[in-house]
């Protein structure tokens, strides 16, 4: 055989390797928090929160965390939807496309998008600080809605940009204006996009934890105000591995299932949303 | 004859204004941060010189002293060791599924690679844990023949690159998917092997892309937090070896938001923490996105 | 006129999906001349020309059955190796596409591909092809600036040289003037002319006009049927379908 066609096989084989690699990984990761959460999983877990000395090992669950979790990521996608979409359709339909402001405006976007979640914790911080708050459920909200706000922001753009230009032209054409356009025909079309866009940011709002270190703080009661402290999942479960007791770390790995769950569930549902919402959608 | 305003002109005006002063709100976002992280972090950027916040690696936030060298050698660490195990990985992976998979397996892969892209930080951390540092303590450091409780930079490292899969793969895998098929078809018309067009042709033509992201990469393993926190050990010393611990950045600040409040300048040195962290994820950030727009415009 | 064949299709059938691109081809190309394959857009013309090198290979979902004969050996069989057929047959696409590199090392790409590594048979093979394709005057002064600062007139006479510094056989054009300008396209066609003494050369136009300055031999595709083919006098002053007439005149496109 030819030297060529010896160093192709060689790097087919490689190219193979890596991908088995990257993708045994997740699957290494999904079955070791399922094979160790799962004896400690139980109905408490999901339906109590913490009793007295739950942290030593007593009875109770992670229902504060898991409902803490949800008011949370809940409260900051829907601040993050307010500001989101209205950018997103200002830089669609009310911008000239592909104009210097429109592309400077994406730029930042994608720029923010990387910014670390514990930095965006830390400017949620300084942020309480200048209004005198204290951390609770409020401040997690605005740390998470920031967060999670220019994602969102470029995943709505990405799919409002693919609305055809012609459509939105046949709605001026019928002396529609640019805000009817937008809310009418430009939203309605890209209903199922928004919507994935808007469940993928609410994912990472559950899963982050870095930015409410500082901001939400923690507690073993369900907030009843937005001005109370809030437990978050992540962070139980990160409190929960530092506890040596075996019982308590248990816990951990079952919470850790738990999350993992509910992560998994919600991106299974953009994926069948963005699937079956299409009924309206021209092609 | 003036047409009146009507109703709904007024309303798309009001749209309109309100529209753009939400879109310019959330552009000022990243100068909000910088200010606001660096107003806080003025007290400390007062109280001592650049070099020695930066050069020396004393920390003793009691008696004021606050060296970053360790944290940011650090963080460096295990930036680099994760860097070096993705970016082999996600090449060879891009190439797979961009010049040799069919579009079958390429939808079936990419859905998984979401996936990886959607678990939450803190489960890495778990298994990381519960895999990658035992395995490092009883296999590798005794192979190396030196003692580690396992809580390492490279077990920082190796979660780490497992976490900045997706951003590299999904980049790159782009990046090919956008060299023309007929430059891959001129090669092969002369007779080029497979692995000879994408050695000579499509490699060289993405290289930039691909170089935007690995830049990406990194700038995501820098600042991430929670699993690296979990595993690496958190001793603030500069490491030696990959089986040292390590302190970076982030984790200094996760780990000490309680007691930041009680020692003079502690919280403002955070800050600057979250500063240092900040500008450089925008500088590489900013580095990569320009890259890309270019290579998207000279590509074709 | 005698012809010889060098190029035999034989019940050529090619599936896109479920779609049936190429319905039951079989014809033969002539040694030495310049074919021309004619017909409306997305008759299945550029599909023959690329399944002559296999690169519909490629392709996603593509069945490909019967038998294409260059030198009595079938390169649509599974067991032949591509990347020899390849070398026989130059290639030009409809636009050109210079490799990312500077101009020689475009020329020297095949070459060393097939394992030419000595400096001064390279140095010799890239002045000699670019002559050939007539850029050499053009370029002397600059062979190692990127072909991308080349015009595109320039750069689809470079591919030609790169196409023929594996020394082909057979060099196959799709639609290769079709971003050029006028000019341009006249100097690529002339150097077909020239070349047809040394090689055989295929190509797919859409261009009537340039089908009957330049080819010897016309194949009349019209939604992947071969309607009719001969030699260029007798189907552009005598064709014997009904729709090549009709074609010919214009009255479909």
């Amino acid at each position: 055989m030819e030297r060529r066609n010896i160093e192709e096989k060689i790097f087919k084989g490689l190219m193979l390797l890596s991908t088995m690699v990257i993708l045994s990984s997740l699957v290494l990761i999904l079955l070791t928090v399922l094979v160790k959460g799962l004896p400690y999983l139980s109905l408490a877990m999901v339906t109590q929160v913490p009793q007295g000395g739950y942290y030593l090992g007593k009875g109770g669950g992670i229902l504060n965390a898991i409902v803490g979790s949800l008011y949370l990521a809940g409260g900051a996608t829907f601040l993050a939807i307010l500001l989101s979409l209205p950018v997103a359709l200002y830089l669609n339909v009310y911008s000239k496309s592909d104009s210097k402001f429109v592309s400077a405006c994406r730029f930042t976007f994608d720029v923010l998008c990387g910014v670390p979640s514990i930095v965006y914790g830390a400017f949620g911080f300084t942020i309480m600080i200048f209004f005198g708050m204290r951390a609770s459920l409020l401040g997690g909200i605005i740390a998470i809605a920031l967060l999670i706000m220019p994602m969102m922001i470029r995943s709505m753009d990405e799919v409002i940009r693919l609305v055809p230009r012609e459509l939105m032209d046949a709605s001026y054409a019928l002396g529609a204006n640019r805000w009817e356009t937008a809310l009418k025909v430009v939203v309605r079309q890209s209903l199922p996009g928004i919507l994935t866009s808007i469940l993928i940011a609410f994912g990472r709002g559950i899963g982050d934890a870095a930015a409410v270190i500082f901001t939400a703080g923690f507690t073993d009661a369900i907030p009843t105000s937005l001005l109370r402290p809030v437990a978050t999942l992540p962070l139980a479960i990160f409190f929960q591995l530092g506890v040596p007791i075996p019982e308590v770390q248990g816990r951990a790995y079952a919470s850790a299932l738990i999350l993992t769950i509910m992560i998994l569930i919600i991106s299974l549902a953009a994926r069948l949303l963005s699937k079956k919402l299409t009924r309206h959608v021209v092609k | 004859m003036k047409v009146p305003m009507s109703a709904r002109r007024v309303k798309d005006i009001m749209a309109s204004k309100i529209m753009l002063v939400l879109t310019l709100a959330a552009v000022a976002l990243i100068f909000f941060m910088v200010a606001g992280l660096y107003f806080k972090s003025r007290p400390i950027l007062a109280s001592q010189p650049l070099s020695e916040l930066f050069f020396s690696s004393r920390w003793r936030p009691f008696r004021g002293e606050f060296g970053f060298l360790s944290f940011i050698m650090g963080t460096v660490w295990v930036t680099g060791v994760a860097v070096l195990i993705a970016v082999p990985l996600c090449l060879l992976t891009s190439i797979y599924l961009s010049e040799y998979a069919n579009s079958k397996v390429r939808e079936w892969v990419k859905p998984l690679i979401d996936i990886l892209a959607g678990i939450p930080s803190v489960v890495f951390g778990v298994w990381g844990m519960l895999v990658v540092v035992p395995f490092i303590k009883d296999v590798v450091a005794p192979f190396a023949g030196v003692f580690s409780t396992g809580y390492s930079i490279l077990a920082g490292g190796i979660v780490l690159a497992i976490m900045i899969f997706p951003v590299i793969i999904h980049v790159s895998l782009e990046i090919f998917r956008a060299v023309p098929q007929e430059v891959r078809e001129a090669s092969l018309a002369v007779g080029a092997t497979r692995w000879q067009t994408i050695k000579h042709v499509v490699m060289r033509k993405a290289l930039p892309g691909v170089a935007a992201a690995v830049v990406l990469g990194i700038s995501r393993a820098f600042g991430e937090t929670m699993a690296v926190l979990m595993v690496v050990g958190n001793v603030a010393k500069i490491p030696h070896s990959v089986l040292d611990p390590a302190y970076p950045l982030p984790a200094l600040i996760a780990n000490n938001y309680g007691e930041m409040m009680s020692i003079p300048l502690y919280d403002s040195a955070l800050m600057l923490a979250a500063l240092i962290l900040l500008l450089v994820v925008l500088l590489f950030n900013a580095l990569s996105k320009m890259i890309l727009i270019r290579v998207q415009r000279s590509i074709r | 006129m005698d012809y010889q064949t060098h190029i035999s299709v034989q019940n050529l059938n090619v599936h896109y999906g479920n779609q049936q691109v190429l319905k039951n081809i079989t014809l033969n190309i002539p040694d030495r001349k310049i074919t021309a394959i004619i017909g409306p857009s997305g008759c299945g013309k550029t599909t023959l020309l690329k399944s002559f090198n296999r690169l519909i290979d490629s392709v996603e979902g593509v069945k490909i059955s019967g038998r294409v004969l260059v030198d009595d050996e079938n390169i649509l069989d599974p067991k032949t190796e591509v990347t020899h057929i390849r070398k026989k047959m130059g290639l030009l696409l409809q636009k050109p596409y210079p490799l990312p590199m500077s101009i020689y090392d475009n020329v020297a790409y095949g070459p060393r591909i097939h394992g030419i590594k000595n400096k001064k048979r390279l140095d010799e093979i890239v002045e000699r092809f670019l002559k050939k394709a007539s850029l050499w005057d053009e370029v002397k002064e600059r062979i190692n600036q990127p072909a991308s600062m080349l015009s595109v007139g320039q750069q689809q006479r470079l591919c030609l040289a790169r196409g023929l510094a594996v020394e082909p056989e057979i060099i196959l054009g799709d639609e290769p003037t079709s971003a050029l300008d006028p000019q341009s396209s006249q100097r690529i066609e002339q150097t077909f002319v020239e070349l047809k003494q040394d090689y055989t050369i295929v190509i797919v136009t859409h261009i009537l006009r340039q089908a009957r300055r330049m080819a010897d031999y016309v194949v009349f595709l019209y939604l992947g049927e071969l309607i009719e083919h001969g030699p260029a006098w007798d189907i552009f002053n005598h064709p014997k379908q009904a729709l090549t007439r009709e074609y010919i005149k214009g009255l479909i496109s």
